[in-house]
């Protein structure tokens, strides 16, 4: 193996403010004067993982709602307002989290605000848009999942394996008989009891003056009613400590595929422990000099494509505990699954046993380094950031923070992770191929 | 409630650009470098012609560019590339191949030499060959089961016959039977600089940048002529193409009409037209089809500017059973961009969208280089979109009615549409022929 070259991996140092509104409103803002466009999320404290038994699907049903319209918008003028700027926007909705976000020419920054605080204030809830959105989101399920091979694998196949309450096994795109039960007042309730002033968070990134800024935050958001955050109830879950595994008939997937999980430690309790196994996924799937696809892919040539991320929809810093790291591959036709997995245990114990190569370590921090750095280059990325930081780990500096943490981590701290992924502990879900050509 | 006004803009910046400077070397290859200080990377962009490549090589080669050198096996590159925060990757399509890459700004020398190294030495081991080509098959056989991607397949076939651009992805039986000699050949019948551009952008002055580009590349050999394709054939109306997928839930529907080129009078126009059918959110087609009918989830339309031909795709992806209507609307707000006039509020918000993008996409390291990257193949510099903001600024009603009548009469169209074809025959023949 060749000497790594040493080359500096600087830091990103944009300023970071935050402050609370009287009615419990979050407020974080990160003023950057070099580009001419401003970026602003709003983020609920409410995911997938919370939604109503009965209403799966629901939490995203909401988000839908939220682009409806409110008191001073019409149907359809949210979009054509942002639009009309000469922004872009989008909503998503997670396990532990919502997120709305607009990205706009600097001069929009004050119709941002105000489009947020009015649905922030109630959106137009009415049977029409709601009955509307259901089929909306039936067409986008159709399109995610039921129409395409490997349709909501792993996300929404490996939860129901891993975990045994409703917030973590259910599905979070919704069943189509629960999308066409909701109700207006199903609607309602969802809004008071979680889209309140004190459970969500407001961040502003990108060219903007501060004091302008909070002058601006406080006219349109000042008169949003105090309500204040609901208890979280807790969704921890114990470890496993038998191996789970299950596998289902995908009729158009042409390859097998498996994916397989492990419980991390909690990415906001001890983000020092979860770091590391966001490193060693790095280590083992990141380009062509990683652990497994060297292995894998290029010698055993018994996997055609594979990953390995943190949390199930792939936002390592924004998910709360419990959690799990991820792996997944597509396999050669006629692949035996149980001797990837057995691959995989080797290179686990590989790393446990024999540690890491001269270099290795330094290469792939450079790499997670570059990930981050390209991020924060995108005004809308960092502000989202921010948001889902403050929204989650309770400081939205975390988010600035990172890179430094992450360039703490150990080779013993890698060691320990890859010890720690024992078959005992893992969940399985295989795919059965049968739409082979 | 009271009522709350919505709050008027604040008056607009100038749109200003970071300057792109240049040099073109004795060996053919021009290099792009525009500085953007605002994270401590650099994006590295080398287009290369590669028209009338075999698209079946090409995927292949394209795999295994960087997989060894006489020297270096394809982990011990990307490992050195790694510990600059570096990666490369390799595209290829019926235009040209385009390798893309990004490290910390202090890793430019490194990056630039791998490209050099594979540009003059890829050696394309055996096994590497055979390992990728493999992989690239299992791809190909899970994007034939993919709607989007069968019906991209049908609508390319039919819009450009006996044109590259017909077929753009290989059949995997194609790609079984590449041997490593046949892209050993290729590598050395076409990848040479003449007509190829470096574009550089990053934390760094644009001199050192340029600099470093022709340390690297300056001794890249080779005299080929980078080749272009032919420009498309004229768009052939006639009956809407069925193309059968058993079990279907949706039908993805897709039409195809033919575009000004960029660099048009009034392509301004044109991008301001499509803008207001169904280029945005705020369209007609998607307040129709989504907000009011529940039909589909993402309704789109889009102007494709390819090298040889420019098109307007639109697609939709709409629940079986309202195949028939979701088309009939589509034609109806192509009929009604044609045969009435846009509201001046229409066209504002449309201009305003398309002047703010311009800012957007310009706003990252990453955006910038692939604009500018795209832009050298189209012979364009990416100073060509402060005209452009000038031409938008520029455009009329009358505009907007005249491109429209160009460019969007649902005469023109092209239709193609994958489902379940017992199911969606029928009522797609009380609208229309249709041929299966």
């Amino acid at each position: 193996m060749t000497t790594p070259e040493q080359v500096d991996i600087r830091g990103t140092d944009f300023p970071v403010e935050q402050y609370r509104l009287p009615n419990g409103l979050r407020v974080v803002l990160s003023p950057d004067r070099g580009v001419p466009v401003v970026g602003v999320a709003v983020v609920y404290d409410i995911g997938i993982r919370l939604e109503p038994p009965g209403r799966t699907g629901f939490a995203h049903l909401f988000e839908h709602l939220m682009f409806q319209g409110s008191a001073n918008v019409a149907k359809l003028e949210h979009m054509s307002y942002v639009q009309g700027s000469g922004g872009t926007l989008n909503g998503s909705t997670h396990l532990d989290y919502t997120d709305y976000y607009e990205m706009l020419p600097s001069n929009a920054l004050e119709r941002a605000l105000f489009l947020e605080a009015d649905r922030m204030r109630g959106p137009a809830i009415t049977a029409e848009n709601l009955a509307n959105q259901i089929d909306v989101v039936k067409e986008e399920i159709r399109v995610n999942v039921l129409n395409r091979p490997y349709g909501g694998f792993p996300w929404l196949k490996l939860p129901p394996v891993m975990f045994d309450t409703f917030p973590n096994a259910h599905d979070g795109y919704g069943s189509f008989e629960d999308l066409e039960a909701a109700t207006v007042a199903d609607a309602q309730s969802f809004f008071d009891t979680y889209y309140a002033a004190g459970n969500a968070v407001l961040s502003v990134a990108g060219d903007f003056d501060v004091a302008q800024a909070v002058a601006l935050i406080d006219r349109h958001f000042g008169n949003v009613a105090a309500r204040s955050a609901p208890a979280h109830p807790g969704i921890g879950e114990p470890d496993l400590t038998g191996e789970r595994r299950s596998s289902y008939v995908d009729p158009r997937a042409p390859l097998p595929a498996v994916a397989v999980a492990w419980r991390v430690p909690d990415p906001v309790a001890d983000l020092t422990g979860y770091l590391a196994y966001v490193v060693l996924a790095e280590l083992l799937t990141d380009g062509d000099a990683s652990r497994l696809v060297e292995r894998l892919i290029q010698k055993d040539r018994t996997a055609t494509a594979l990953s390995a991320y943190l949390g199930f929809m792939g936002e390592p810093f924004a998910v709360r505990d419990p959690t799990a790291i991820v792996m997944q591959a597509h396999l050669p036709v006629g692949t035996d699954v149980d001797k990837v997995l057995a691959t995989i245990d080797e290179e686990l114990n590989r790393v446990a046993h024999d540690g890491l190569a001269p270099g290795e370590l330094d290469r792939v921090k450079a790499r997670i380094a570059l990930h981050m750095l390209r991020e924060d280059d995108s005004v809308i990325n960092r502000v989202l950031r921010l948001a889902t930081a403050e929204t989650i780990h309770g400081d939205a500096g975390m988010a600035r923070d990172l890179p430094r943490r992450m360039g703490a981590v150990t080779e013993e701290q890698i060691i320990a992770a890859a010890a720690a992924l024992t078959p005992n502990r893992r969940a399985v879900i295989e795919v059965i191929a049968e739409g082979a050509s | 409630m009271p009522t709350i006004p919505v709050p008027d803009l604040a008056p607009a910046t100038e749109f200003t650009l970071p300057t792109c400077d240049e040099r073109t070397l004795p060996n053919g290859l021009t290099i792009l470098a525009i500085r953007r200080p605002s994270v401590p990377l650099v994006e590295v962009r080398l287009r290369v012609p590669f028209a009338h490549a075999d698209v079946a090589e090409s995927a292949v080669l394209s795999q295994t560019l960087l997989s060894g050198t006489a020297d270096k096996t394809i982990v011990e590159i990307a490992a050195e590339l790694q510990s600059v925060g570096g990666a490369i990757s390799v595209g290829v399509d019926a235009d040209r191949l385009l390798m893309a890459g990004n490290s910390l700004v202090g890793g430019l020398p490194k990056m630039l030499s791998t490209l050099s190294e594979v540009l003059h030495g890829a050696t394309y081991p055996e096994d590497q060959v055979e390992s990728e080509r493999d992989r690239l098959v299992d791809r190909l056989n899970v994007a034939r089961q993919q709607a989007a991607h069968q019906v991209q397949v049908a609508l390319m076939k039919r819009v450009f016959p006996g044109h590259p651009y017909a077929i753009q992805s290989p059949e995997p039986e194609e790609v079984a039977s590449v041997v490593a000699d046949q892209v050993r050949r290729l590598h050395a019948g076409r990848l040479h600089p003449a007509g190829a551009t470096l574009v550089i952008v990053g934390d760094l002055p644009t001199e050192q940048a340029l600099d470093a580009g022709q340390a690297a590349l300056a001794d890249w050999n080779g005299t080929a002529a980078g080749e272009l394709v032919e420009p498309v054939p004229a768009l052939q109306t006639g009956p809407l193409l069925l193309v059968d997928r058993p079990d279907s839930v949706q039908s993805s529907i897709r039409m195809a009409l033919t575009a000004l080129p960029r660099t048009h009078a009034d392509n301004a126009a044109q991008q301001l037209a499509n803008l207001i059918f169904g280029g945005y959110f705020s369209s007609r087609l998607v307040a129709n089809i989504r907000e009011d009918k529940g039909y589909t989830y993402s309704p789109r339309s889009s102007i494709d500017h390819a090298l040889a031909g420019s098109s307007i795709i639109i697609a939709a992806d709409v629940a079986t059973e309202v195949t028939g209507p979701a088309l009939w609307e589509t034609w109806y707000e192509l009929g009604r961009m044609v045969a009435t006039r846009v509201t001046d509020e229409e066209l504002e918000q449309a201009r305003r969208y398309a002047l703010g993008t311009l800012r957007l996409g310009t706003a990252t390291q990453s955006g910038l280089a692939s604009l500018a990257s795209s832009f050298a193949g189209l012979g364009l510099r990416i100073d060509w979109l402060l005209e452009h903001a000038n031409r938008l600024s520029k455009v009329t009603v009358d505009d907007i009615a005249r491109v429209s009548a160009e460019i969007l009469a649902p005469a023109k169209a092209v239709t193609v549409v994958l489902g379940e074809a017992s199911q969606v025959r029928g009522p797609l023949e009380t609208l229309t022929p249709v041929t299966l």
